[in-house]
């Protein structure tokens, strides 16, 4: 009798322990392909409540007009918004202090006393991040859209945004056996499967090659490998994981790489790669020199941006709140006449002139 | 009491007595090692007696080269977390043995850049093989059929189609396995990612209807066998000829329940081809995959398998196609 009872009491405590691993069956779907074809997002309402709780953002306030006297003329050397009106300048920075700095305030980056000294790295760093949003906002319209990005996007009332990336040197093994090819130990940039760890250096820095299905039914030209193919599995890990989506949100399953049975955000997610790739490569990367050791990583390399970024777990970041409509000089690229004045005399400011000569031979 | 005895899925009923010697063996081959013994605890999956064993030399060079395999790939997922011991347990389903990476083509690489997976491979085939050689022996010499023997030569036949056949029609050992438990499952999807949907392809279909086959052959012929034992139809072949019995019953269950049943017999030549077909014909699928299909969805839809679906998106096209 008791033996019975024993085992009924252990049964059920197992069963109500293996249920305490599931999700509650109120999750909503989203259908958003053919019936049948298994293309629907599945979202929690709780979880969903919660995402919007984190995503508000601040007002801004009220705008003024584009009057002089103008900050070039009235400050030193201001490189990037020297043709705002100093009224609209202000309210600028005073808006960049509540996106990146609400706590240390101005002098998070100016030296006190002395506005235009490029002292402090941080000053020269968010200088150079005025110039990538602007780039932004003025050339990846195909990814960003009208809504457009602003400090606040990736920064959220942070110094550093959450989401920031440095190379993954993986961990570390014996000299003489052990090799594991970049993968085969729980990659935090792919969900925790055993894919490759160094999915965003191979894709967001470098340009290896993501397409690896082939196109033709017989073998032609594409000789593309399964480890190759690896690669790519662990880079749109990356992208589900960051946008708080699954695979059928861009692709009918059945045909990971047919490109008519996809859905548009796909097209939207292909030129986000291409930015995140064109932001670390001319704009963050090349800050490395400038910043101090401790905001380096492991390898010694500067923080760059992935997708998580600027989405943080939701597909249309901030659920497409168009914060940049109430900053329009964050919406054209500043002259390249204005941003050749580097100060010779801040020593830190090296990457910055070297990121503006390599614009300038590009012809940007 | 006794109707509730096979519905327990432990065996019930243990019957001990002198233990079962087993036939005399031709001269000049090993003697069967060990005294048995009975265990009570095993009794209640299997036979409760244990032993004797026979080893042979088959059977000892294939235990020999497999350990050298296992300790080859333990020992290199050891290496992986630097010979941390924690790390080593907590990560053991996410550590592999990798093999080599494309650029070395079928050439050996350096031992620690998936020569190690190379030798491991090599080891696990040489014991495998020799164990396969050991069952068709141990068969023979026993007087009884080869079946056992030519269904582990199907499961090898996948085994080397996946690690050896197909690499190098390839041309590369990076298109082989991985060994290590969630490295080879990523290995699979990415497979099937890269040659355009493994389920498109024809002998993969056939390969699961094998599979799922196999596993409601065995669940039907369990249950049945289950189900008559308590008329005693787990001797099925010395009730095959009488009228009456417990495996008459179980014929009677399936030819009333679906009109028609197979003998005790023939069910077991339907599991046996069942469970052969499903490495048999997965094998083959896996085999035609890259070296003469690259796309199986566009290969199902140039062969009218795959369906089109009525748009319902707005069109899509491929901004790279595009921009050029």
């Amino acid at each position: 009798m008791i033996k019975q009872w024993f085992a009924k009491t252990v049964s059920i405590a197992l069963g109500v322990v293996l249920l305490a691993g599931c999700e509650p069956p109120t999750a909503e779907s989203t259908q958003n392909g053919f019936r049948g074809t298994g293309m629907l997002q599945l979202e929690q309402p709780k979880v969903r409540e919660a995402k919007v709780a984190a995503n508000q953002v601040p007002a801004a306030s009220p705008a003024l007009p584009a009057t002089p006297p103008y900050a070039k003329d009235v400050y030193q050397n201001v490189q990037v918004l020297g043709d705002l009106g100093v009224g609209q300048f202000t309210r600028l920075m005073a808006a960049m202090t509540q996106w990146v700095a609400p706590e240390e305030g101005c002098n998070y980056c100016h030296v006190t006393g002395n506005l235009a000294s490029d002292d402090i790295y941080t000053k020269v760093v968010s200088r150079r991040m005025l110039q990538m949003t602007q780039h932004i906002n003025a050339n990846w319209n195909d990814h960003v859209g009208e809504t457009g990005v602003t400090c606040y996007t990736c920064h959220r009332g942070n110094n550093v945004p959450a989401e920031i990336w440095f190379e993954d040197p993986g961990p570390r093994s014996a000299a003489k056996a052990g090799w594991r090819d970049n993968q085969n130990t729980p990659a935090p940039v792919a969900a925790m499967a055993s894919l490759p760890y160094d999915s965003l250096s191979r894709y967001l820095l470098g340009d290896e090659e993501i397409r690896v299905i082939g196109n033709t039914a017989l073998p032609s030209t594409n000789t593309s490998s399964i480890k190759a193919t690896e690669g790519t599995y662990s880079l749109m890990m990356h992208m589900s994981d960051a946008l708080g989506v699954n695979c059928t949100f861009c692709h009918n399953t059945r045909a990971m790489a047919d490109w008519t049975q996809s859905t548009p955000q796909r097209v939207t997610a292909w030129y986000g790669i291409e930015m995140a790739r064109d932001l670390n490569v001319d704009y963050l990367d090349p800050l490395q020199p400038v910043y101090p050791e401790h905001r380096l990583g492991d390898l010694g390399d500067a923080p760059k941006a992935n997708c998580a970024t600027c989405h943080q777990g939701v597909n249309k970041p901030l659920y497409g709140a168009a914060m940049v409509k109430d900053f329009p000089s964050l919406t054209v690229e500043a002259s390249t006449s204005a941003m050749g004045q580097v100060s010779s005399e801040a020593a830190s400011a090296v990457a910055t002139s070297e990121a503006v000569d390599r614009q300038e031979a590009e012809g940007i | 009491m006794a109707v509730n005895e096979y519905q327990n899925i432990f065996t019930r009923v243990q019957v001990t007595g002198p233990a079962e010697e087993g036939i005399e063996l031709p001269k000049g081959i090993w003697e069967r090692q060990g005294t048995p013994f009975f265990s009570y605890w095993l009794g209640k999956i299997g036979d409760a007696q244990v032993g004797p064993f026979y080893l042979g030399t088959f059977g000892l060079l294939s235990l020999a080269f497999g350990l050298t395999a296992f300790e080859i790939i333990g020992f290199n997922m050891w290496a992986s977390v630097n010979w941390n011991p924690i790390e080593f347990v907590r990560q053991l389903f996410w550590l592999a043995l990798e093999p080599p990476a494309a650029e070395h083509g079928l050439s050996i690489p350096p031992l620690n850049e998936g020569g190690w997976w190379l030798l491991a491979g090599f080891f696990l085939t040489i014991s495998i093989v020799l164990w396969w050689f050991r069952m068709y022996r141990r068969a023979r010499q026993l007087g009884l059929g080869t079946h056992t023997a030519w269904a582990f030569a199907a499961a090898i036949w996948l085994y080397l189609v996946l690690g050896f056949i197909r690499p190098v029609l390839m041309g590369s050992w990076s298109e082989a396995v991985p060994f290590g438990v969630f490295p080879h499952l990523d290995w699979t999807a990415a497979f099937s990612l890269r040659y355009g949907n493994l389920f498109y392809n024809p002998f993969h279909m056939l390969s699961i209807v094998f599979l799922y086959g196999s596993v409601l052959l065995f669940a039907m012929h369990g249950a049945t066998i289950l189900a008559t034992a308590r008329y005693g139809a787990e001797r099925e072949i010395e009730q095959i000829v009488d009228r009456g019995t417990g495996s008459e019953r179980a014929a009677l269950f399936w030819r009333w329940t679906m009109g028609f049943n197979a003998s005790m017999e023939s069910i077991h030549r339907w599991a046996w081809w069942f469970a052969v077909l499903c490495p048999l014909t997965g094998g083959i699928g896996i085999l035609l995959t890259g070296t003469v299909v690259d796309n199986w969805y566009l290969w199902a839809v140039k062969h009218g398998v795959a369906p089109a679906y009525p748009a319902m998106l707005p069109a899509t096209a491929d901004p790279l196609m595009g921009a050029n």
